[in-house]
């Protein structure tokens, strides 16, 4: 299946896949680009590109950690052409958008002659490259609930270079009204994974920065990063730590913006 | 497949594999738009489809099949150079050149959509597009010049 191709086109030139065909579903009606809300619900057509996402206000108000991760993938011209749905069926581990779609509860919608499925983000990769997808399936659409209550969220990443390059560790985390916080970890391990304390230790900004460590150590000790060409596992670790606070500094500011 | 290509309504057969930018080269001779990583990373490649500004090693022919092309060659004037092809040859942008098409495209995106950006603006305007001179310097600085131009006229 080919939609924006930033992904596919290169794995064909390099021959890392050899499909016997290959289908544009560009212009396929029932699959165009476009984001529409509907019973609390907003939903983003499967051909929607990232500069279009990026645009859209309703995303800028609610899912403003997306739109930071969006705005940071590839380049200008990957974002005129590239998709959030074919960011998530690529299945890379590093995926930008996964991080925040994954702290603010995405699905996504599949479709075959089967039927249409909904998927929980969270069950949807499976490995490098894998998904749930089963022959014949296609995303059709990511779905996202709208915020119940108020919520701070934060995108970070570290890369080589700024530009067109892959994360060599991303996060997201979300703090909610509630207290509840969670993070979505990326590039340290085989998929984009979401983790949450409910207890309300890291949510409250007064709270006891030992206990906050051990609770944000609790967290970060679930991602088992590899080494590669962007860096060793080791530095991946520390990283993902630095970063973590961070994130979680910016979220709990932005959640006391969004209350006043 | 049919394209219009710098406002010229044009027609050719394509293989499936062939790419936009193999087809603007090849096929209808506008060698202006530079084949270089061939996988999204450098921008040597970048033209305009529907306005949007695209790296188009990564758009196969077939898919712009009904669209509209603008390639480096479209934004000359009939008179000579554009005003920011006039600003990289004034301010030095230009060394070995061949990251220049690109640069001069992704300029102008940027340009259409922000007339005054700030030099931060113009470093992540251009941050899809590699000179492998290192003239980055120059080239930003070309681009606030012709935005004063564009201003100006």
């Amino acid at each position: 299946m080919l939609c924006g191709g930033t992904d596919l086109i290169v794995a064909l030139r390099k021959g890392k896949i050899t499909p016997s065909m290959v289908v544009d579903i560009k212009r396929v009606p029932e699959l165009a680009a476009g984001l529409g809300e509907k019973g609390g619900e907003l939903r983003i057509g499967a051909t929607t590109v990232l500069t279009h996402l990026i645009a859209d206000e309703r995303v800028r108000s609610w899912f403003p950690a997306l739109v930071e991760a969006a705005q940071v993938v590839g380049s200008i011209q990957i974002r005129n052409r590239a998709t959030l749905a074919g960011n998530l069926v690529n299945a890379s581990p590093a995926a930008d958008t996964a991080p925040p779609l994954l702290v603010y509860g995405a699905s996504v919608e599949v479709v075959s002659s089967r039927g249409t499925r909904t998927v929980a983000l969270t069950d949807f990769f499976t490995g490098p490259g894998g998904t749930v997808l089963e022959a014949g399936e296609l995303v059709s659409a990511v779905l996202l609930p709208v915020p119940a209550e108020a919520v701070g969220a934060a995108f970070g990443r570290m890369t080589r270079r700024r530009g067109v390059d892959l994360a060599t560790v991303n996060l997201c985390c979300s703090v909610s009204a509630s207290g509840v916080t969670r993070f979505a970890f990326g590039a340290v391990g085989p998929r984009p994974f979401l983790v949450t304390d409910e207890t309300g230790t890291l949510a409250d900004p007064l709270g006891d920065p030992g206990q906050q460590e051990e609770a944000l150590a609790a967290l970060t000790s679930q991602a088992a990063p590899i080494s590669n060409v962007r860096a060793s596992r080791e530095y991946r670790q520390q990283m993902l730590t630095v970063l973590a606070r961070r994130a979680l500094d910016t979220a709990r500011q932005r959640l006391q913006e969004r209350l006043v | 497949m049919r394209v219009v290509v710098n406002g010229r309504e044009l027609e050719t057969d394509v293989a499936p594999h062939h790419t936009l930018l193999d087809v603007l080269r090849d096929r209808f001779g506008l060698t202006g738009s530079k084949e270089c990583c061939a996988e999204g990373e450098c921008g040597a490649c970048t033209v305009l489809m529907d306005g949007h500004a695209v790296n188009s090693c990564l758009v196969l022919a077939v898919e712009a099949e009904g669209h509209a092309v603008t390639t480096i060659e479209g934004l000359s004037d009939v008179d000579g150079l554009s005003h920011i092809q006039d600003a990289f040859l004034a301010t030095g942008g230009v060394q070995c050149g061949f990251c220049i098409p690109g640069m001069v495209m992704s300029a102008h995106y940027l340009l259409e959509h922000n007339s005054a950006p700030t030099t931060t603006e113009i470093r992540e305007g251009l941050s899809g597009n590699l000179c492998r001179c290192g003239g980055y310097n120059q080239i930003c600085a070309a681009v606030a010049s012709a935005a004063q131009t564009r201003l100006t006229r």
